[in-house]
């Protein structure tokens, strides 16, 4: 069945904006960028859009829906009320180019200062092992589709444009998490996350956890584990002492830091 | 109240003037929060400093446990070492289980939220100009949440001792029918204390630092499998934490009132037998 929704885009670009009716016909069983994509054929040839895979799995749809972080093409129409308005809008917190499209550059920025990973020598055999649990551990980061959509929704610079030089935000704290956790990474990233990162800006509220289109739980899983490990090398001094006089395990013996 | 030109009304950003274009009721969750969580402040103050009505023998009210101030016959179990005290002895203990919960990841959670505004709700512009978040003095002091954490076992520890002294036959003056008072009593008061002990430790146990701290800190899961066993049973918790947080705060409330009305003779404690 189809139906006319009372779709509103957002339309410009740095220069200035405004947020435009678009009514479009549309059916059951559509999503928001079906929408988008018919008034692109039907009424504004020139809308700019970003897409690729109509399946949530390149994360480039990235959009406000009705003020949410939403990838566009995971987005039902059949999730709104047949006589809802639906606004669409770029997202917020990255330099707009034109109508929905983003210059996202910020988060490729970040993801160069992070040190890569640094694995060990090789066993005698030439080969790298690691167990069925630790491998196990990163699997849920490994998820991440880079559709930043967690970087648009976090307050620390959506809100302050001022800390986006000092803030890698929750998309790199799962990085750190993972490259943390990792048995053969050599690194040890904790200064760095909590000094040029800016993870001690993260107030844990959650956000980025609530709009991931992956489920991945960053900031229960990522971002508080990473900060707990920070606390063992800044500012918990039983753990220092316990390092010092051997008590504690090796099991972080052979990191240096970066 | 928008953020000013910091935000994401900020020069770069695709003009739109609205701090969110959400629709729904994002305000519902933290007022809810700000509400539910003040009414506890202010009751738990109230009942903090009273001083009083914290014993109904057998039971000891959660807010006054361990009772190490100049208590009432029959609430020190552990001895009167701040017996010189001159306020009420709830305000010794109360910073460790105050400083456990404010300190607690969740928590901090939603207070940042309801009190804080930062942010209100997700793609709500928050009202403040600058922001640090916890890296700087004196937010960055919650780094020491796993102390809190230590302090909390044993609280829980002594919650859970007040809860076998619950089973304690009570006083001739409570005794019921033929005036029987010898061997074990359980009464709606011993059943409240196990409910509340019982979500303390649902609570303690599913901390994000105790987590951290029985195997999250290890790089190597394969070599420990102790500590990776009770991580994943941590783990398991530690998805409801929210909630034991709620319940817990529920919980010690409605303890520490039911005993409230018992030990000012407002109701007679339910007894089972
Ligand atoms: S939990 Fe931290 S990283 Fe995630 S959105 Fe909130 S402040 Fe940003
Ligand atoms: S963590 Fe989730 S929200 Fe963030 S970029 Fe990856 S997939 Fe997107
Ligand atoms: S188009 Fe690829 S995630 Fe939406
Ligand atoms: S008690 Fe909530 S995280 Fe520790």
């Amino acid at each position: 069945m189809s139906y006319t929704l009372k779709l509103r885009i957002w339309r410009g670009d740095r220069d200035g904006g405004e947020i435009q009716d678009f009514p479009v016909e549309v059916s059951d069983g559509e999503v928001v960028l079906d929408a988008i994509h018919r008034v692109q054929a039907t009424q504004a040839g020139d809308l700019a859009v970003r897409w690729n895979c109509k399946a949530g799995k390149c994360g480039s749809c990235s959009a406000e829906v009705n003020g949410r972080p939403r990838l566009m093409c995971m987005c039902r129409l059949s999730d709104f009320e047949q006589d809802e308005t639906i606004t669409v809008t770029p997202m917020r917190t990255f330099p707009v180019i034109r109508d929905l499209v983003t210059d996202v550059s910020f988060n490729y920025e970040k993801a160069k200062q992070l040190p890569a990973a640094s694995l060990g020598p090789r066993d005698a055999d030439g080969k790298r092992r690691m167990a069925q649990v630790d491998v196990e551990r990163g699997q849920e980061f490994r998820k991440c589709i880079e559709c930043f959509l967690c970087q648009d929704v976090c307050h620390v610079v959506r809100d302050h444009e001022d800390n986006k030089e000092a803030f890698a935000g929750p998309r790199f704290f799962l990085r750190y998490a993972e490259l943390d956790m990792h048995p053969l990474d050599t690194h040890d990233r904790r200064e760095l996350a909590q000094g040029a990162a800016g993870l001690g800006m993260c107030n844990i509220t959650k956000c980025c956890t609530e709009v991931c289109p992956e489920g991945i739980r960053i900031t229960d899983n990522a971002i508080i584990p990473m900060k707990e490990r920070v606390v063992d090398k800044k500012f918990d001094p039983l753990v220092w002492l316990g390092s010092k006089i051997g008590l504690r395990t090796k099991d972080d013996e052979g990191r240096v830091e970066v | 109240m928008a953020s000013t030109d910091q935000g994401v009304t900020s020069p770069t950003r695709a003009r739109i003037t609205e701090r969110t274009l959400r629709q729904d009721r994002w305000w519902l969750q933290p007022l809810t929060t700000f509400v539910v969580f003040s009414a506890f402040v202010v009751y738990a103050t109230v009942r903090a400093f009273m001083g009083r009505d914290y014993y109904a023998s057998p039971y000891l009210s959660p807010f006054y446990s361990p009772c190490l101030g100049d208590c009432v016959e029959g609430a020190s179990d552990f001895g009167q070492p701040f017996a010189w005290w001159p306020l009420s002895a709830a305000l010794i203990i109360l910073i460790f289980p105050l400083g456990f919960r404010m300190t607690c990841y969740y928590y901090r959670k939603a207070y940042y939220r309801a009190f804080w505004l930062s942010p209100p709700a997700c793609g709500v512009a928050e009202p403040h100009q600058s922001y640090s978040g916890e890296s700087k003095l004196p937010l960055v002091l919650q780094n020491v949440h796993r102390y809190f954490w230590y302090a909390a076992v044993l609280v829980g520890l002594v919650l859970t001792f007040d809860v076998v002294l619950a089973f304690r036959p009570m006083p001739a003056e409570y005794a019921v029918g033929d005036g029987e008072t010898s061997g074990i009593h359980m009464g709606l008061g011993t059943l409240l204390m196990i409910l509340n002990v019982a979500f303390i430790w649902l609570y303690t146990l599913s901390c994000h630092s105790c987590r951290h701290i029985v195997g999250g800190r290890l790089r190597h899961f394969s070599q420990h499998p102790v500590r990776y066993r009770l991580w994943t049973w941590v783990s398991r918790l530690n998805t409801s934490h929210g909630k034991w947080a709620w319940y817990s705060l529920f919980s010690v409330a409605i303890v520490d009132l039911y005993i409230f009305l018992l030990a000012t003779g407002t109701i007679q404690d339910v007894r089972f037998f």
